[in-house]
């Protein structure tokens, strides 16, 4: 638990080599540790500090600003159940509460078998589908008592794996960029000329 | 269990309008650079690699692209503000949708990945950009899947990186992902978030990143909708996107309106035509409101606007006459309360959502947030006094002094306030948790007094030796 892997401080390099500036692959790399561990661990935080040329705490700095990152274990299963207006209009307060009688635990807190993380969160974007939740970022819309309950029947017979992966686990498809298309990223420093294009039209 | 035309596009409904931006969302594979090609994809690039990239500029601020993240200041003349001669320059496009009741830049980023890329590269063209950066909110899985592989797809063809299309255009397009942040969505705080900080608003001046944005850079910041404009604009030319809608605001624009209609959905309109009206209560539209309820208020333009009442309905999406009603377009964003609505209640999810996400660089922002969330939920409760209804006033006042833009200034004799009105805050986090406030209170103050428990009060007297 801990630093990097391998494998992801070859993945950490490419996504640093995309920007004229490594500390912009702060968040990204965050990302990858929480995909890796579940939660962002010190000791991960203290390595990406050393491949983006920070210190620790200033990594910690702009992790702690985001909701995303948790600092400790939390649930396989992150349900995030949205309580703004459009939801709140339709609904989410029953939702909540009857979220939190089926598994027995308070908005913001994990069961006991580490199964399931609750939270309350602001809008996610589908409010003309309200009330709508997240299950690891995952969509579920207009939902009901109902709907949740099977939600969660399926999610702890593990039937939906396939569609919703342990909870770190963003986006399962990457950006590559092949080393003979790229330009590649330049510190802001060294550019001292207008773009060659803008010069005319651009040469077919 | 999802509303909508197509499942894939969940909550879109089309419409007998014209389709500048959701022609695609009719196919399963919008989101593929096959289908792409099939549907005149990557042809709008084309062209405008044909044409001197001044010319595309030219093309983009006559036609007058408003902006469509919520201050509707037109591209072709933000890009215009850049220095000359201070390179290199960088595009940012603000995919961090999070304003509440919008609903529109996710299903562009989901149903037509490679428009808002097309977009990206036409405007990189035609303001000398050399790097684009796709920021898209964290939360948003299937969005970032989706633009990967548009991404990916788009690279391996030749339409993105070096020498495009055999030209000597190149851009690089780096996909960024956020991590859950509302305030990322201002555009300083994006750029801030982008450079691996904690993603607080800058200090303004500089008004706009285009004088000093990414790494001190000019830096065009452009909303996801926008860009996705432009493919469409070049293969249609400008007198074809001027034909609709109306001079000021040409074109079509998403909208979202959820809430208490018969069926909340996302619809592409008619820029300064479609009138609120005809959103809440037309056949194509929402059809009415919920169990043939009367409408009591709705939310113009995300969670920032001031509310607007049955009075308003009338109005077109046209911001030179919204504004002077007393509130804004903002991001597309209709939120509707039927007469069974619970306002200060409903007023509530939208303050404590300003609250919980102020990034606290501003004081009155910070403080000021939190004290309307706690004396509106005191008040909520049944647990308030007289004084706190004052008081949720004067914390506003000290967010925004003066008048606040409101629907009914004009009854009450004040002024239509301008936008950007005043503020102590340095965003628009600040105001937008007051907006709720004040509309609320001003327009059903009834049902706050209602809820208000009568207190004696104790006079305490100093005790003298």
């Amino acid at each position: 638990m801990a630093r990097l892997t391998e494998e992801n401080i070859r993945h950490s390099r490419e996504i640093i080599g995309r920007y004229p500036k490594a500390r912009s692959a702060t968040i990204p790399l965050l990302h990858l540790a929480q995909e890796q561990d579940g939660y962002v661990t010190n000791e991960a935080m203290a390595h990406i500090a050393e491949l983006v040329g920070a210190s620790p705490a200033e990594v910690f700095g702009t992790a702690s600003f985001y909701e995303m990152f948790k600092f400790e274990p939390i649930g396989k299963y992150l349900i995030n159940i949205c309580g703004t207006m459009s939801c709140a209009l339709l609904g989410a307060e029953e939702l909540m509460h009857h979220a939190e009688e089926r598994l027995g635990i308070k908005m913001g807190s994990t069961t006991a078998d580490g199964k399931f993380t609750l939270e309350r969160v602001e809008c996610q974007a589908a409010c003309t589908e309200a009330p709508c939740l997240q299950v690891n970022y995952r969509y579920r819309y207009r939902v009901t008592p109902d709907h949740l309950d099977t939600l969660i029947a399926d999610l702890s017979a593990e039937t939906l794996v396939s569609e919703i992966p342990s909870h770190g686990i963003v986006a399962s498809i990457r950006q590559h960029i092949p080393a003979d298309r790229g330009v590649g990223a330049v510190a802001p420093e060294l550019v001292t000329e207008n773009p060659v294009w803008l010069d005319g039209k651009a040469a077919l | 269990m999802t509303g909508g035309t197509w499942k894939h596009a969940p909550g879109f409904y089309v419409g007998d309008r014209p389709q500048v931006v959701t022609s695609r969302f009719q196919y399963e594979d919008s989101y593929t650079l096959e289908r792409y090609l099939a549907t005149d994809g990557y042809k709008g690039l084309r062209s405008a690699l044909a044409r001197p990239a001044s010319e595309i500029h030219d093309e983009v601020r006559n036609a007058t692209v408003l902006g469509r993240g919520g201050a509707g200041f037109p591209a072709g003349n933000k890009w215009g503000l850049m220095p000359q001669g201070v390179w290199p320059r960088y595009l940012v496009v603000n995919g961090d949708e999070s304003e509440p009741g919008t609903y529109k830049d996710r299903l562009l980023m989901e149903c037509d990945p490679h428009q808002l890329i097309e977009g990206c590269l036409i405007a990189s063209y035609a303001a000398g950009l050399s790097q684009c950066f796709l920021y898209i909110r964290g939360e948003m899985a299937l969005a970032q899947e989706r633009i990967a592989a548009a991404l990916n797809e788009a690279y391996a063809a030749g339409y993105i990186g070096k020498n495009i299309l055999g030209s000597n255009f190149s851009v690089d397009i780096v996909l960024h992902w956020g991590a859950g942040a509302y305030v990322v969505g201002e555009e300083t705080a994006l750029i801030e978030s982008l450079e691996g900080n904690r993603g607080m608003p800058r200090l303004k001046p500089p008004y706009f990143p285009a004088a000093n944005g990414l790494y001190g850079q000019p830096t065009i910041v452009n909303n996801v909708e926008t860009l996705a404009n432009l493919p469409w604009l070049l293969n249609n030319g400008t007198a074809a996107y001027t034909a609709i809608g109306t001079a000021t605001s040409p074109g079509t624009r998403m909208v979202a309106v959820s809430g208490h209609v018969n069926r909340p959905g996302v619809f592409e309109i008619i820029n300064g035509i479609t009138t609120f009206r005809d959103l809440l209560y037309g056949d194509e539209f929402c059809q009415g409101i919920r169990n043939g309820n009367d409408l009591k208020a709705f939310v113009p333009g995300g969670g920032s606007a001031p509310w607007f009442t049955p009075d308003q309905l009338d109005l077109p999406f046209e911001a030179s006459q919204v504004g002077p009603a007393g509130s804004m377009l903002g991001s597309g964003a209709v939120m509707v309360m039927d007469s069974t609505t619970d306002i200060p209640r409903a007023a509530l999810t939208l303050t404590r959502f300003y609250a919980h996400e102020s990034c606290g660089k501003c004081t009155p922002c910070r403080e000021g947030g939190t004290w309307l969330e706690r004396i509106l939920s005191r008040v909520v409760d049944g647990k308030g006094t007289d004084a706190d209804l004052d008081q949720l006033f004067e914390v506003g006042e000290s967010i925004c002094p003066g008048a606040f833009p409101h629907a009914s200034n004009e009854k009450l004799g004040i002024a239509a306030v301008p936008f950007p009105y005043r503020m102590n805050t340095i965003c628009f986090v600040g105001p937008s948790a007051y907006a709720p406030v004040h509309s609320a209170l001003t327009l059903f103050r009834s049902e706050f007094d209602a809820r208000i428990v009568k207190r004696t009060m104790i006079k305490v007297t100093a005790v003298s030796e």
